[in-house]
């Protein structure tokens, strides 16, 4: 299948989980999400006004003080709308810690060449135990996947 | 990472669930910074915060029969007898939570220091120490400062390494870490401690990048408290755990040896005007005051007293609220300073901080003022309206009931 492409990956908070793509170009706090809806808060971001719920995360790196990154996540996830997976290009040590203590998968040291082909809206698995990527290319569309 | 034979028995459970809980996010955030071991701590700070999150993973601990190998000293929460006497409309969540947190921080082998600056008094690491403290504005202070070598911890990540006693060596634990990659040439005034402040809040914004900086240009050395401020402010506007200020802090005595020897990757330049925008982003809207809130990072004793000077035979003319560690109240109290205050109409208050969901409602979509950049940040989302400025003119707005 030419629409699923599979990427390798390092694995830093184990587990699995899929979703569509949420492709964020600035780091991200979970403290500026809605708790109720996940959607971003944050003025001037990337991902201002659209939901991290049941997405696969994928952005830079984490950011934001030592106590709201955890505690923003943790509502996120008793509210049911946490990303499934998050997928970062360098790690952070709060952002790290917090996930691995809120059982979220996460990788880091993706294939370059994953960053070419994921788009928005893409539906993509996370294995972070396996330390491998899916990206399904056919169920692009923009939205929930 | 090589793990020792007892830290490979408690990550697989052998001194129960919690204490491998705590060595499983110590190792994997080990792993994540490719650290090769884990070192020995000998102090740790942990942000508790009466949060949600925090109290979730405490007492998941706690119930896994973890219990501190390094007592750690805590962030304030909420002094709640206080708060009951003095405002309304407390919210049962909020007590229900300072309630749970303490419990559980309590159980666990924590200090109840209820401060944000342990840096300054209670626990205060002496150079090249090895520690885990996670209140932002603590952990430049004590890389900096004093010398002391912590990682920017989570609330998290630092209560496992007083859990475990131990953290991940990566970082700023290693030597070739804490050398300077950013020179910083500061063009600007910096004397008093509000100049502190707004350097703080404008290098982030200068420099986004994240390696460490080092400060030349400064002469005269900041304060504790300014210092306390600069690393507050430093962690509000960027991320920044760890500076240099040359022939001022221990690792410093000049550039080139902050640098190691090396070439600068970047240069910046700091002047007046940057200092200056940082004042006009927090200036606020001219006009009446509804309250004051003073002490984000709590205020010194030294502080406490110089308010005290200038409220003598005057009055408060709205709410005003002095932030400080429970030491810092007793000190006030034999300096007088407290009666000075109260009589005033002043409120100095321990263990409690300005960012207690619960606690300060009645300002919620208010207009104040603050001494603290830091403050008026993070309260945004309450839509507190703050407006920020020197500590004796916003002592003066209190007293007024206006910001000019």
């Amino acid at each position: 299948m030419a629409d699923r492409l599979e990427f390798s990956c390092r694995c830093i908070s184990e587990g699995a989980g899929e979703g569509a793509a949420l492709l964020s170009k600035d780091a991200l706090c979970f403290a500026l999400c809605d708790p109720t809806t996940g959607t971003v808060i944050e003025k001037g971001h990337a991902l201002d006004c659209q939901s991290v719920a049941g997405r696969v995360l994928v952005m830079p790196t984490g950011k934001g003080s030592s106590v709201v990154q955890a505690d923003g996540l943790y509502r996120l996830i008793i509210n049911g709308v946490a990303p499934r997976a998050v997928v970062i290009e360098r790690p952070e040590p709060v952002l790290v810690s917090t996930i691995i203590a809120m059982e979220i998968p996460l990788v880091d040291e993706v294939d370059a060449a994953f960053y070419e082909a994921v788009a928005d809206g893409d539906y993509v698995v996370v294995d972070a135990t396996a330390g491998k990527i899916t990206v399904d290319k056919s169920a692009a569309a923009g939205g929930e996947a | 990472m090589e793990l020792t034979s007892f830290e490979r028995d408690m990550l697989e459970g052998r001194h129960g669930e919690g204490m491998a809980l705590a060595m499983k996010v110590q190792v994997g955030t080990g792993r994540a910074f490719y650290a090769k071991r884990m070192v020995p701590i000998t102090r740790a700070h942990v942000a508790a915060s009466a949060q949600q999150g925090d109290i979730y993973f405490v007492t998941k601990l706690v119930e896994g029969g973890a219990r501190c190998i390094v007592p750690p000293t805590t962030n304030p929460s909420m002094d709640l007898d206080y708060i009951e006497q003095h405002l309304w409309g407390m919210d049962e969540s909020g007590i229900a939570n300072v309630k749970a947190s303490n419990e559980a921080y309590r159980r666990i082998g924590a200090v109840m220091t209820l401060s944000c600056t342990p840096e300054i008094e209670k626990n205060v690491p002496a150079f090249g120490e090895i520690v885990a403290f996670s209140e932002s504005s603590a952990t430049p202070y004590v890389n900096s400062v004093l010398g002391a070598r912590s990682n920017r911890e989570s609330s998290i990540s630092a209560l496992c390494a007083a859990v475990t006693g131990r953290v991940p060596e990566y970082g700023f634990l290693l030597d070739e870490n804490r050398r300077a990659e950013v020179l910083v040439e500061v063009e600007a005034k910096v004397e008093e401690d509000f100049d502190w402040h707004l350097l703080g809040y404008a290098y982030p914004q200068v420099y986004k990048g994240g390696e460490v900086p080092v400060f030349s240009g400064i002469t005269k050395r900041a304060t504790p408290e300014g210092f306390v401020q600069f690393g507050a402010e430093l962690a509000t506007s960027g991320s920044v755990a760890m500076y240099h200020i040359a022939g001022i802090t221990p690792e410093a005595p000049d550039v080139d040896t902050a640098l190691g020897g090396r070439a600068p990757k970047v240069t910046v330049k700091i002047t007046d005007a940057d200092l200056d925008r940082v004042r006009e982003q927090f200036a606020g809207e001219p006009g009446p005051i509804e309250y004051a809130m003073f002490g984000c990072p709590h205020l010194t004793i030294r502080q406490v007293g110089d308010i005290a000077a200038q409220i003598q035979g005057r009055r408060f003319a709205v709410d005003t609220w002095i932030l400080v560690s429970s030491l810092t109240l007793e000190l006030a109290d034999r300096m007088g300073y407290l009666a000075t205050i109260n009589r005033a109409g002043g409120h100095v208050i321990p263990d409690t901080c300005m960012d207690v969901p619960g606690c300060w409602d009645v300002y919620y979509d208010r207009p104040g003022v603050t001494e603290s950049q830091k403050c008026a940040f993070y309260c945004q989302v309450y839509g507190q309206r703050y407006a920020v400025r020197p500590l004796a003119q916003a002592v003066e707005a209190a007293i007024t009931g206006e910001v000019h």
